[in-house]
């Protein structure tokens, strides 16, 4: 146990928490905006799988990390619209639609890996800052300053836009027309719309960022570990939904929920690789951060109110 | 020349499939004036202001605002044209400040970021001018009721609103805030604003409105102002034929306490207490009236009588001294209780329910409508017969889905159901909202008849009229507690208003 808490463990520990978090947290950030509308979107892990495909598979071709992302941008743009036609427009039921959006994420894009790649081919990871084409020399000092080096400046560019959607998004939900009308159609779709907003087009807008952040969230997931396989999410996408409730449907709170994720699991494999966890235990270990996730809704869940039109369509007749 | 009525609705007629919603209306309002629509559920108010505000086209008929033919396709263009409307629910966000609710839809000074600052320096100026305070910045869910409706009229006013239809305003309010409105709305009409009334509390309408307007079954049937006319009269237009409005209650003997509370407390949903320590006798004989304005502990308390919320400790509740102070629903009924819960299609009734299943939803267990394990289906229907015609309930059969049934016969065979059960103590809670004249007319008087063969009636109503038709004792809640409790004879509006404030 002694070991684990030496500075140069405790702080790679919190390093990979920190890059562990980042799939979770674009995931859940883009999943509070279409909750925050009223739209509850359980096919986050689908888009994620497809976008992660979509991304590796683009590196593969051409070897360009940035087309990856807006591959998996694309790709869950594409996924949105259909999402957001079956739910806003024909009034479909919001969990079912979106376990149909997972299955098929989860069959499609192991098929189109099956098809177009085979056996598994790594790629080129995403380069951390001082690896960088052209600009990596100016970070490479920094990433030696002691403590802060490994914290701060040992990441790829997606963990720094992941973390400053944070801010953005609170700036999008509460200094914004567009974040309040997300807000009211969430709350009373029925004073929004009988003020002019239109309820249908809010809706569309904001599962459209949010399953967009979740193909970036695949993407940059497969991009961080240079591979995909099936099912390489392992659902990762139904964790970044219970982040939202456990976030409370606040930024700040599904980041704070995003990183103890990334920290549970960062911790219980650095533990597993120093043999604090017996080999037995390593399968119950693994179901830690789940445990604790499920463990923060149960205390949290009966505290917090969501949007109160979460699930449900609007119509106004 | 005289000037051209704000509003002029000319012959307007829409029909629904099997219904004919609207029949030739005319109507119109003036700048500066109250005029107030009056009619009964489903006599077409809503219908003609849904026309008005652009959420349903006429089929017929034309809208004039300002002399110039108006088409009015969509609220948005409704408010664009300076009509506004003040929902009977709130159309508010409870999550958003009082200023982002008033400056939803509207676009922003800054285009894409929101300019809340300049929206709140609009809604103080416009606050000043009508006294209507309220903070700008605080969420609306903190506010009262009656804060909130102002904020629904300030919404109207931003937007410049030269006509405001009110559809309902009243009814959720105390009378010190109806009073408080009305001084509200006669500024309004000072400056020139006309408004539309809806409503049919008849002292409220023939002390606000300058001309009335009654509607019956889509039909103009009244155009009148209050110095020539009654409320007797009123009510008479509505409902097509003569109405007692204050029924005939013979003297009784007052026998022993039937239903007792004692100290009662009760937990509300959130956990905190709803009803504080209530102590209260209703004997046979006589009808006690819960006045108050909902959400002050009379649902928590009626559920709790009913066995269907438990009682903190030190609690008593009994009926002819049985201790039902922790019994669920089913003792509590075969102790004697019938109970008309506020909520009638959630707690009252089943929907998809037969009218005959719903009659028979208390008793169904009953040896005597059954033949060997199973139902006896011809004793059933003839009881259900039996109910349906004592109690007049109008339905197409005893099969008939209860939803697609009026209020008012929902009511009435909810009624029935409960009263068949010869109870020793009545529980009636709201018996008449929501429910047209001539059902609440009837259930009235089926309450009263209770009352004269020695039941004992404990009645919750937000209506203070109701009470004091009925009751021969009024206990004001408040915040959970019973304030006062006053004898019918003593009990005058002004001091009942004052009580159920608190005051």
């Amino acid at each position: 146990m002694s070991q684990f808490f030496t500075v140069s463990v405790l702080v790679a520990t919190l390093a990979t928490a920190i890059k562990f978090a980042v799939p979770y947290l674009l995931a859940a950030l883009g999943e509070t905006i279409g909750q925050r509308s009223g739209v509850l979107n359980l096919g986050v892990d689908g888009i994620m799988l497809l976008g992660a495909f979509g991304g590796y598979y683009t590196v593969i071709q051409t070897g360009s990390h940035l087309q990856g992302i807006l591959v998996g941008l694309g790709i869950g743009l594409a996924i949105g619209i259909v999402y957001a036609y079956v739910t806003v427009f024909l009034h479909a039921q919001q969990g079912i639609s979106g376990i149909g959006i997972f299955l098929f994420g989860l069959g499609f894009s192991d098929l189109l890996f099956q098809e177009l790649v085979g056996t598994p081919k790594p790629i080129r990871p995403l380069p951390t800052l001082d690896k960088l084409p052209g600009v990596g020399g100016i970070f490479e000092p920094l990433v030696d300053i002691d403590i802060v080096g490994p914290l701060l400046f040992d990441h790829n560019l997606m963990t720094y836009m992941a973390f400053l959607l944070v801010p953005a998004t609170t700036w999008l939900l509460m200094k914004t027309t567009f974040g309040m009308n997300v807000r009211a159609v969430g709350e009373n779709p029925q004073a929004a719309d009988s003020l002019g907003v239109s309820v249908a087009k809010t809706r569309l807008i904001a599962i459209l960022i949010g399953s967009s952040l979740a193909g970036i969230a695949g993407a940059t997931l497969s991009l961080q570990l240079a591979i995909f396989q099936h099912n390489l999410t392992n659902g990762i996408g139904f964790i970044a939904v219970a982040l939202v409730y456990f976030g409370a449907w606040r930024p700040r709170w599904v980041m704070a929920g995003a990183l103890l994720y990334g920290l549970v699991t960062a911790t219980r494999i650095r533990w597993q690789s120093l043999d604090i966890i017996p080999q037995g235990a390593s399968d119950i270990a693994a179901m830690a951060p789940a445990i604790i996730t499920i463990l923060a809704l149960v205390l949290l869940a009966s505290r917090v109110r969501g949007p109160a039109a979460l699930t449900r369509p609007f119509s106004r007749h | 020349m005289e000037h051209a009525p704000l509003l002029t609705m000319r012959n307007i007629t829409k029909t629904f499939p099997g219904v004919l919603a609207n029949d030739d209306v005319s109507f119109d309002v003036h700048a500066g004036e109250v005029h107030t629509l009056l009619g009964e559920n489903g006599a077409g108010k809503s219908t003609l202001m849904k026309i008005l505000f652009g959420l349903y086209q006429p089929d017929s008929g034309e809208i004039r605002l300002r002399g110039e033919v108006a088409s009015i396709t969509s609220p948005t263009s409704a408010i664009e044209q300076r009509v506004g409307m003040v929902h009977q629910h709130f159309m508010l966000v409870p999550t958003l400040t009082v200023a982002e609710n008033v400056a939803l839809g509207l676009p922003s000074n800054r285009g894409f970021r929101t300019d809340l600052d300049a929206v709140s320096e609009r809604i103080v100026e416009i606050s000043e001018q009508y006294g209507l305070s309220v903070d700008p910045s605080i969420e609306i869910w903190k506010l009262s009721v009656g804060e909130r409706q102002r904020v629904e009229i300030i919404k109207a006013l931003y937007r410049d609103a030269e006509l405001l239809v009110l559809d309902e305003p009243t009814a959720v309010l105390t009378p010190q805030e109806v009073d408080d409105l009305f001084v509200i709305l006669r500024q309004m009409t000072a400056n020139g604003t006309g408004i539309i009334f809806i409503s049919h509390k008849l002292h409220e309408v023939l002390e606000l409105s300058d001309r009335i307007t009654v509607l019956r079954n889509g039909k103009v049937t009244g155009d009148t102002t209050p110095s020539e006319t009654n409320r007797q009269q009123l009510a008479e237009m509505m409902v097509g034929r003569e109405v007692k409005l204050a029924p005939d209650k013979p003297h009784v003997d007052l026998g022993l306490a039937r239903l007792q509370l004692r100290d009662v407390s009760v937990k509300g949903d959130r956990g905190t207490i709803a009803v504080d320590g209530v102590s209260l006798d209703v004997h046979a004989g006589e009808i006690v009236g819960i006045a108050g304005v909902s959400g002050n502990g009379q649902r928590e308390l009626a559920e709790t009588i009913a066995g269907l919320r438990p009682a903190e400790s030190g609690s008593s509740v009994t009926i002819d001294d049985a201790d039902l102070t922790k019994a669920g629903p089913a003792r509590t009924r075969a102790a004697g209780l019938a109970y008309v819960p506020e909520e009638r299609m959630k707690d009252g009734a089943v929907g998809e329910f037969e009218v005959s299943e719903n009659l028979l939803l208390i008793n169904h267990g009953d040896p005597k409508f059954r033949r060997g394990p199973l139902f006896d289906f011809a004793k059933i229907r003839e009881h259900c017969q039996r109910l349906v015609d004592q109690f007049s309930v109008k339905t197409p059969s005893l099969d008939t889905p209860t939803s697609s049934l009026s209020g008012g016969n929902i009511q009435k065979l909810i009624m029935a159901r409960e009263l068949d059960s010869r109870p020793s103590v009545i529980l009636a809670a709201q018996p008449t909202r929501g429910v047209d004249i001539g059902a609440a007319e009837y259930i009235h008087s089926e309450l009263i008849e209770q009352r004269n063969v020695g039941v004992a009636i404990l009645m919750i109503s937000e209506d203070l009229d109701e009470v004091l038709g009925l009751a021969d004792r009024i206990a004001v809640m408040f915040e959970g507690r019973i304030v006062t409790v006053i004898d019918r004879e003593a009990a005058t509006r002004e001091a009942l208003g004052l009580a159920m404030a608190g005051g």
